[in-house]
């Protein structure tokens, strides 16, 4: 569980994600304009703003879905994130929640968390791949992490919409991703349920790197870490939460609403 | 044998009804009751063949999402390489007596055999032929296709035209496969003659094993991790993406793989239709055998096999009775199953655990709306 950690220590540089300048214009408007931002290794950050303000395409350009007109990404020392596809990018250990969650249905809890484990990806080990004693240590862990032991072999289409979010992040931590980018996690979530979440990513951050995007204010406060405001594809406030809702320029675009 | 019942039933009835058959065939005075007559085996040959070619198509479109609407064209190549090696097993025993040249040729002023004729005389080349010459059209079509992300309506269109386009090439005399007369007038295979009962018998048991062969590989296949990453890559194929997961990889080799079991199925085909022609790759032939797996039950590989036996056996009924409502008739089952039965015939009975693959009514939806926001 401690490879984020190892990961943190060998990216050498002081930052592990960097975005410098990113903008994306879909038909001329721009989802993000010149954005940047800076993740420290092991940093937990949450990401809020208005809708429509580019948390989520924020997370397309990191993840190779959006290709950005200009600017660039940097993933560790040197890897620019903007030349690489999805599969490679997440092969370098960034994994994706998304805003609605999306799990395999048909397949069982256990194959969902089975497919998503870090390893190797390609057809024909694929074809031969038995599970192995490890890989069932893991799957038991993740399942107790993610509390779905006794559902593990029910189909994810069964599940309720809090256990699919949790499914998910389950996922996301099988593939021991040196960052996570979870796209909110909590929407749909009763106030029990958006409790325990805080408390798993806070666990989770404590060996890997969290990005998080998020409406709760409750949920955010409860993680208690810096915040992003983005408006309009851009910063407009950086800061400890207190000071985020004291700023008169955030109250305008989001709190106030 | 098997865990799950269905499997069992499935191979049982494949292999089991095939030995009765022909041991009815055989064994039995023609002037017995019980006897099956020459015609009946030569007619569920045809339909083992059918079965093979549909389990082809159920595998990609049942499990990797792929609608392939073309699936005929490697079926037919697979019976064209077979043609040409009985062509070439006939011999001078052809109208021109021509030792080398098949007797089209002959009519049409060849003098030497081309190249990609060379090699057809043999059975060890020609066999594997009527798999390779599928696999590299698929593999060709296919790495092309999935790369650049072709899906859904447009990938079915573009393989309505990849068998359209060949059914227009092979209609050419020049292009040296005997143009729309095709190829026919077989005498033997591996020196066995072709018309006498026990080789009809003999044919016809060879693809039930094969169509038992080819169902326990789809199997395995599709109960591997690899399978359940197919599965993956159908319901939410830009999810498996930011798992790391290359689904174009995942499709080719399923692709390809389901080529080659439709060229077998086409080789076996020819030998006991007695005939290979253009119309093979009629686009309409294609259609029909995605409906035989829609009826049986996509996403079961069983229903695969028991629709096309199904839909067949109407249609050699249909055919004979009342041949201009045939047609009709097969629209109208489809538009009724995908309405009514939208899991088959198999779904009808099987319970959603029996099958990894059969998708589950609710999750199914889900799954696409889930797919769409990935999607964008
Ligand atoms: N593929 C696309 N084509 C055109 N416009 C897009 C596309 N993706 C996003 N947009 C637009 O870009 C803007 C930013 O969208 P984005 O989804 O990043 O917002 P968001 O901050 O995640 O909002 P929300 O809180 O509603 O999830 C929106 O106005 C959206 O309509
Ligand atoms: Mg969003």
């Amino acid at each position: 569980m401690s490879d984020a950690a190892q990961a943190g220590s060998t990216l050498s540089g002081n930052s592990l994600l960097y975005l410098d300048g990113v903008t994306v214009s879909f038909d001329g408007f721009k989802a993000l304009n010149e954005l940047s931002l800076v993740l420290e290794p092991g940093e937990m950050r949450a990401v809020i703003g208005p809708n429509g303000a580019g948390k989520t395409t924020m997370m397309d350009v990191i993840t190779g879905r959006t290709r950005p007109d200009t600017g660039r990404v940097v993933f560790g020392d040197n890897v620019d994130l903007t030349r690489l596809d999805e599969p490679a990018i997440a092969r370098l250990g960034i994994g994706r929640k998304f805003q609605r969650p999306t799990v395999f249905e048909p397949l069982s809890v256990h194959d969902n968390l089975l497919l998503s484990l870090a390893g190797d990806r390609n057809p024909r080990f694929a074809l031969w791949a038995k599970e192995t004693p490890a890989e069932r240590v893991r799957l038991d862990e993740l399942l107790a992490t993610i509390r779905l032991v006794d559902d593990r072999d029910r189909p994810a289409a069964d599940l309720s919409h809090g256990q699919k979010q949790w499914l998910e992040i389950g996922m996301l931590l099988a593939q021991e991703p040196h960052l996570l980018l979870v796209d909110e996690p909590v929407a749909g979530m009763s106030d029990a349920e958006t409790e325990e979440t805080a408390d798993l990513l806070r666990e989770i951050n404590k060996t890997r790197s969290v990005v998080v995007v998020e409406h709760d204010m409750a949920f955010v406060r409860a993680l208690g870490v810096k915040v992003t405001v983005l408006h309009e594809g851009a910063v407009l406030a950086e800061g400890s939460i207190d000071a985020i809702q004291n700023d008169p320029r955030v109250i305008e675009v989001y709190l106030g609403r | 044998m098997f865990r799950d019942k269905l499997t069992t039933i499935t191979l049982g009835c494949i292999l089991g009804g095939a030995l009765l058959l022909a041991a009815l065939n055989l064994l039995t005075p023609g002037a017995s009751a019980a006897h099956v007559p020459g015609f009946v085996i030569s007619l569920v040959g045809k339909y083992l063949c059918y079965a093979i070619l549909a389990l082809a198509i159920d595998l990609v479109w049942g499990y990797a999402g792929i609608l392939t609407l073309g699936h005929g064209a490697f079926f037919a190549l697979g019976g064209y390489c077979m043609g040409m090696y009985l062509m070439r097993e006939i011999g001078a025993r052809g109208v021109y007596a021509n030792p080398i040249l098949p007797d089209f040729m002959v009519f049409i002023g060849w003098k030497e055999l081309p190249w990609y004729w060379q090699g057809f005389n043999h059975f060890w080349f020609a066999l594997p032929m009527t798999m390779l010459v599928p696999a590299l059209l698929a593999f060709g079509f296919g790495w092309f296709a999935f790369r650049s992300r072709v899906s859904g309506v447009y990938l079915s269109i573009i393989t309505q035209a990849l068998t359209y386009a060949l059914m227009l090439a092979f209609f050419r005399n020049d292009m040296g496969f005997g143009g729309n007369n095709g190829m026919t007038d077989f005498k033997d295979i591996v020196g066995i003659p072709l018309n006498s009962e026990a080789t009809s018998a003999g044919l016809m048991l060879i693809s039930a094993v094969v169509l038992a062969a080819a169902f326990l590989l789809a199997r395995a296949m599709t109960r591997s991790r690899f399978g359940k990453v197919l599965i993956a890559v159908r319901d939410a194929e830009s999810r498996t993406r930011f798992l790391g997961y290359r689904p174009e990889s995942y499709k080719l080799v399923v692709w390809v793989l389901s080529a080659m079991i439709a060229g077998i199925g086409g080789a076996l085909y020819v030998p006991q239709v007695g005939i290979i022609n253009p119309s093979e790759f009629a686009p309409g032939n294609s259609i029909e055998a995605v409906i035989w797996v829609a009826v049986g039950g996509r996403g079961t590989l069983a229903g695969a096999i028991l629709g096309a036996v199904l839909v067949n056996l109407g249609k050699t009924w249909l055919t004979s009775a009342l041949p201009e409502v045939w047609l009709f008739a097969i629209g109208g089952l489809f538009i009724l199953v995908t309405l009514l039965l939208p899991r088959g015939i198999i779904g009808l009975f099987a319970a959603r655990s029996t099958t990894a693959g059969a998708e589950a009514e609710p999750g199914a939806a889900a799954a696409k709306s889930a797919a769409r926001e990935i999607a964008g």
